[in-house]
């Protein structure tokens, strides 16, 4: 087995092809509230890909262990200790980013993108695997929400990590540090996201079936349609 | 006899219709030049250099997105000068040049491309611009300038403002009865454009002029606009407890006029059939009274409109006419099912 080239391939698919805010859409309420400043977004990134790799390497590891009827709350004890761990790490050696992720910090206990991978992956893959997997998504996690962060701050307060950029005779445009900007962005960076993964040849992300949403009724789910006919044509 | 006349045989269609994409935009391009020019008289040559920015910027974004997403290109319909128009109608005359060109570029590219051109766009675009504008640079959306200032000396000497937060004033304290001396224009400069508003707004009977070139030409159908105001002017006279000058201002006040006539009416975002359409413009009209009279800003109308294309695809999925004889085997059909 090519043992190598696929540790490789678990770390670098959190990047773009399977990123876990951008493809996968995990973790969409802390991204979009904490996304207004980029401080805030790297030690909220960092924060929750420490959780990430503590709680898939432990996941993992207990895997064998736990029922299968209690894994979620098993998983969400794991999950809760490692937020704890670093919660009070925040609290003691960065107080100033502890204010500004306020509840959001405590809250990455119910981060779906932790969660999801502790389903998802950890729970059915080697140590190493998951360790590895929680590091790819971790920086797919920070380098999203950091991206979305400067360009929310730089074009909402006119400056990068608070330091002042644009003169202050160019007034900001407020609507990106507001959330309508943040989904505004988020879905412009998912659109390009979704093109680089296309380019590399990746197979696309598996659409969702039309019947929850709420605009179905204008489209008629025809677009979900198309891409189903163009794909059976393809095989054909 | 008829068949002494030369057969021609050709493939179907037989009939074609005369009516074009670009001739609608042109006529509702021609539609809006009144307003422009009473824009123009009011406040002075800026406007033409404000809505210049507002439709090049609007064409250009259409140009360069089409090309970007390698689609074929869409300038020759108009849309995109209809909408930078739209835009420059919706903005106060002292706008800074290059916030209103972020305008145009919000409503082409975000809201009209991205979701696939002309035709496609789920809400109006030049709407979108504005409120993307307002809520980004409230300080210079609302610097209202009097009209006719320009005359007497720079149009950023004098701020003033509209004759909305005047009226909201009224209600608030309840003092209809002295509506005449806290609502600063009087009727008839209302109806002429003789008050702090936007571009498009300024002129009541300009507005009305293009509204009946828009009926005439049958672009527009009057059961849209008639029933926005008609539903508003019902609200404001309840609400004003039967005063008719509370009406006739909230009629003739804010982007009402311009709303109903030419951002309501837009084929794209606004409903089919008869019945739906005046579903879509009461809703309007509830929205832009109960912002107007409990919001927190003077004037709804774009929110309302914006809000109420949002649910089209709802009031054409409820109000789409069922063939003849169906209905009752369905209802029975699904009935079966559950």
């Amino acid at each position: 087995m090519a043992e190598k080239k696929t540790l490789w391939h678990e770390l670098t698919k959190g990047f773009v092809s399977e990123n876990p805010v951008l493809r996968l859409v995990l973790g969409t309420c802390p991204t979009l509230a904490i996304s207004t400043s980029v401080t805030g977004s790297l030690g909220m990134g960092l924060s929750a890909t420490l959780v990430l790799i503590g709680s898939n390497f432990v996941v993992s590891l207990l895997r064998k262990l736990i029922p299968d009827k209690v894994r979620i709350p098993a998983y969400v004890i794991i999950i809760a200790s490692f937020v704890s761990i670093v919660q009070m790490l925040v609290k003691a050696f960065a107080p100033a980013i502890d204010q500004q992720l306020g509840i959001f910090l405590p809250l990455i206990v119910v981060n779906c993108i932790i969660l999801g991978r502790a389903e998802a992956f950890a729970g059915k893959n080697s140590v190493l695997a998951s360790t590895i997997d929680g590091i790819g998504m971790g920086i797919g996690f920070t380098g999203a929400i950091v991206l979305i962060a400067l360009i929310r701050e730089f074009f909402g307060a006119g400056s990068v990590a608070g330091l002042q950029i644009l003169p202050e005779s160019i007034p900001p445009m407020i609507i990106f540090i507001l959330p309508p900007g943040g989904f505004f962005v988020y879905g412009i960076l998912m659109a390009l996201a979704n093109r680089l993964a296309e380019r590399k040849d990746l197979p696309p992300a598996e659409l969702q079936s039309c019947e929850h949403c709420p605009m179905s009724v204008a489209c008629g789910g025809r677009f979900v349609d198309q891409a189903d006919n163009e794909k059976e044509v393809k095989e054909a | 006899m008829v068949l002494d006349k030369k057969l021609t045989v050709s493939a179907s269609p037989h009939v074609r219709s005369s009516v074009t994409t670009t001739g609608i935009m042109l006529d509702v391009i021609i539609a809006m030049i009144p307003a422009l020019i009473a824009a123009v008289v009011f406040f002075g040559p800026r406007v033409l250099g404000l809505t210049a920015v507002t439709v090049i910027t609007a064409v250009l974004s259409e140009y360069v997105s089409r090309k970007a997403m390698k689609r074929h290109g869409t300038l020759g319909d108009l849309s995109a000068v209809v909408t930078g128009m739209l835009l420059a109608f919706n903005l106060p005359a002292t706008m800074p040049f290059w916030m209103a060109a972020i305008g145009s570029v919000v409503a082409i590219v975000v809201v009209k491309q991205f979701f696939g051109g002309i035709g496609m766009n789920y809400v109006n675009p030049a709407l979108i611009g504005r409120i993307v504008l307002f809520v980004s640079f409230p300080t210079a959306m609302t610097n209202w300038v009097a009209a006719g200032a320009w005359h007497k000396g720079g149009v950023d000497t004098i701020t003033t403002a509209t004759p909305m937060a005047q009226l909201k004033e009224v209600f608030t304290g309840g003092n209809f009865d002295k509506i005449g001396e806290i609502v600063e224009p009087g009727l008839g400069e209302m109806l002429m454009g003789k008050h702090g508003a936007s571009l498009g707004e300024v002129c009541a009977i300009a507005l009305i002029i293009g509204g009946l070139y828009l009926l005439i030409r049958g672009v527009i159908s009057p059961i849209i606009p008639l029933t926005y105001v008609g539903s508003v002017a019902l609200i404001m006279l309840v609400a004003g407890r039967g005063n008719l000058q509370f009406v006739a201002y909230q009629v003739l006040g804010g982007g009402l006029l311009l709303g109903a006539i030419f951002m309501a009416t837009d084929y794209t975002t606004s409903p089919v059939n008869p019945k739906g359409k005046v579903i879509f413009a009461i809703g309007c009209g509830v929205l832009t009274s109960v912002i107007r009279l409990y919001g927190n800003i003077p004037e709804g109308v774009s929110f309302a409109i914006i809000i109420m294309n949002i649910l089209v695809p709802h009031i054409e999925n409820i109000t789409t006419p069922k063939p003849f004889g169906t209905p009752k085997e369905e209802k029975a059909a699904k009935e079966g099912d559950k």
